[in-house]
């Protein structure tokens, strides 16, 4: 009755079965990632590639962009959008300018993260060109404009009136970009 | 070692030191896991004593709050991994081989390095207190960025967690091979005794929701000192995540500190009721409901993170569903109780208390469950009184009860049941002075994890207070209880107590060093008294 035998199967399939559900803990990591892009929850926004041939679809639906900006934490720079609103057609392409200036007296690297709310409309709202994502860096005392593309898709659901577009700054220190 | 190993195989005790660094005997593993896991609750207890101190009047008075901070989160740990888990651990070592016939736990020597693990982990979070930075400060759900802010103790920190976790999941395993491969020849599964079902049950939650924890502090780990950014939104990563895998493990493991009280009282009521447990196969099944349910309902934690709708309506309903197999389980106690011929010694009084307290506790968790009220309620004390009264009242009751019921199995002597019965009824009582009066705070806006308050909470802050140290003081009459049994006392029987069913109680008081070393004949009749 002392099952030797049976004990060491069993204690090897949990052994198993821990080993398993540790890496299910990492699997959640891209598991998460893909349900926010499938439900746009997170204000994720989505890259595309500009096809210039298109032909431009006419809506008269004018939407409300709405362009915010924010420095996070200890990062000594200042970053502002050209311009605060943009009335845009979807389904044209349209530019906007972000000014980021670096007030400090020394040579720093930031990463700006976007975020679209209302979340619902982050699936909709497409960019050809973003600063987002990647390491900025930034000389003393430096002004540098930055421009991102973008579209808003001509399935945008009718209640959406308005949405706005907002990046953070944030200081790259020794964390690495994902991208 | 291997000297103790072969010592075992004859019938005596290795002596001195030796006995308890290398034991390898399930009597006495689970006796070092019940005495580590009670001296544990009076450090958690000690520090609830300074939380309830400094809550005593509003301002400031006793600590610094990031101080407090320490000890509410340190507390919290401490209780969870340290008192609840290993004193339901340590009973199960001891009475799962008794229960069903096998002569030890399968596997005898990672039961050892499973016990030793603790002091050492302890060691690890308990040093963080004299570091600089103090002691982890940002709650036990360890949430990113706060906790990142740790100082010097965010690393032992997440060594203490990880190697609470292997100890953990070691225990599981064991209990798990022990009872699939060991059982009396003759015992089916479906005769096992309740409290082994709950305890099965139990470590496949560990097992399953346990390395998902680990996982997710190597993550917090390896975000501050590797550059990762998995919850850091620099490099693109979501603090929220965390919160999704801690709660994925979190929720699972609030019915690992419940399942073995279920288990418990699911031995003791019957005994005292002197009637067979009403609908023994719906409550494995109930059992076994919780436990899967437990991992569809983690979200409703974090309802206000910004969940979507349809989310929110998921997990809420998830989380009515629990209610269901919950009420078959407090039904079939009710039910067993019911024209008992029932006499009150004091771990039935500690079981049938658990009944009231915990189903308390669980409508209050059907309160938070509901999406849009949890909005007003969370993060107050309402939440403090509704995991109180399921963690302590619930769950601690019942490992008190469990306590009282075995002693004389353990000790072979009676405990003094007058002083019991005391102890009983000043824990019933302060316990409920103290949490009772924590429902109103919260729904009257209290925040929790604050050391001031608005003077508007003043009176009931002090009413639980006051209920709080009579409860931690009480606390001390148990321990002269348990020490005076164990020196004394009026000899006990075999059977215990008139009622008792189960192969624990067919082997002599105190148990002897070695039992079932031939499994033990499982007539009809012995099967009959089984359950």
């Amino acid at each position: 009755m002392d099952n030797k035998k049976g004990v060491k199967k069993t204690t090897a399939s949990l052994l198993l079965f821990t080993v398993f559900m540790f890496g299910f803990g990492y699997g959640l990591v891209p598991l998460y990632d893909v349900f926010c892009k499938i439900t746009g929850l997170n204000g994720k926004t989505i890259r595309v590639t500009e096809n210039i041939n298109r032909e431009a679809i006419v809506t008269d639906r004018l939407i409300k962009v709405q362009f915010d900006a924010n420095i996070n934490g200890d990062l000594p720079w200042t970053l502002q959008p050209n311009q605060r609103i943009m009335r845009v057609q979807p389904g044209k392409f349209y530019e906007a300018v972000y000014t980021v200036k670096n007030i400090k007296d020394k040579d720093i690297t930031g990463q700006a993260i976007p975020s679209v709310s209302p979340q619902v409309a982050s699936l909709y709202f497409k960019k050809a060109e973003c600063f987002c994502f990647v390491n900025q860096l930034l000389k003393a005392g430096e002004t540098k404009e930055m421009v991102v593309r973008f579209e808003v898709d001509k399935d945008l659901p009718e209640d959406v009136a308005e949405l706005t577009l907002s990046y953070t700054f944030f200081r790259v220190k020794k964390v690495a970009s994902i991208n | 070692m291997s000297t103790i190993a072969h010592d075992d195989h004859h019938d005596h005790k290795p002596t001195g030191l030796k006995r308890w660094f290398f034991s390898t005997n399930h009597k006495d593993i689970g006796t070092l896991y019940l005495i580590f896991a009670l001296t544990m609750f009076f450090i958690g207890g000690a520090m609830a004593m300074i939380i309830r101190a400094e809550l005593f009047q509003p301002g400031l008075q006793f600590v610094d709050p990031q101080f407090y901070n320490s000890m509410v989160t340190v507390h919290a740990l401490i209780m969870i991994f340290g008192a609840v888990m290993p004193a339901g651990v340590g009973l199960a070592n001891w009475m799962i081989p008794l229960m069903i016939g096998a002569p030890d736990m399968a596997l005898p020597r990672m039961n050892n390095m499973s016990f030793w693990i603790l002091p050492f982990a302890f060691a690890l979070l308990l040093s963080t207190l004299f570091m600089d930075g103090g002691a982890p400060a940002g709650g036990w759900t360890m949430y990113p960025p706060l906790v990142l802010q740790t100082g010097d103790a965010f690393p032992f920190l997440i060594f203490a967690v990880h190697f609470l976790g292997i100890s953990s999941i070691m225990g599981a395993i064991n209990i798990i091979a022990t009872v699939f491969n060991m059982r009396a020849p003759g015992m089916t599964l479906m005769q096992m005794p309740l409290f082994v079902w709950t305890w099965v049950i139990t470590s496949f939650l560990l097992i399953a929701s346990l390395p998902v924890l680990a996982g997710g502090v190597t993550m917090l780990l390896t975000d501050k000192y590797f550059g990762t950014s998995f919850f850091d939104a620099a490099g693109g990563g979501d603090p929220v995540l965390f919160q999704h895998i801690f709660w994925f493990f979190g929720h699972p493991e609030v019915y690992i500190l419940a399942l073995p009280a279920f288990g418990i009282v699911s031995q003791i009521i019957p005994a005292f009721a002197r009637k067979p447990l009403f609908g023994y196969a719906s409550m494995v099944y109930a059992t076994a409901s919780i436990a899967i349910l437990s991992f569809f309902v983690w979200a409703h934690h974090m309802f206000t993170v910004g969940l979507p709708i349809k989310g929110e309506l998921f997990f809420m309903y998830a989380t009515m569903l629990i209610a269901v197999p919950t009420g078959v389980k407090v039904f079939n106690w009710i039910a067993t109780m019911w024209k008992g011929s029932m006499t009150f010694e004091t771990p039935m009084l500690f079981s049938v208390a658990f009944v009231i307290l915990f189903t308390i506790g669980g409508f209050s968790g059907l309160m938070l469950g509901i999406t849009p009220v949890d909005f007003q309620y969370h993060d107050t004390y309402f939440v403090v009184a509704h995991f109180h009264y399921v963690l302590l009242t619930g769950a601690i009751f019942a490992l008190m009860a469990a306590a009282y019921y075995w002693l004389p199995k353990w000790t072979g002597n009676m405990y003094d049941e007058r002083l019991g019965k005391i102890h009983f009824w000043l824990s019933l009582i302060s316990s409920n002075v103290l949490f009772f009066p924590q429902h109103f705070l919260g729904l009257a806006g209290m925040p929790r994890r604050i050391p001031d308050y608005n003077i508007q909470f003043a009176d009931f802050n002090m009413i639980s207070s006051i209920g709080g140290f009579a409860y931690g003081i009480t606390q001390l009459l148990f321990v002269y209880i348990v020490i005076k049994c164990a020196m004394g006392g009026k000899k006990a029987r075999a059977r215990s107590w008139d009622g008792a069913k189960g192969l624990e109680w067919e082997v002599p008081s105190p148990a002897p060093f070695h039992t079932f070393e031939t499994p033990p004949k499982l007539t009809k009749k012995v099967l009959e008294s089984l359950y």
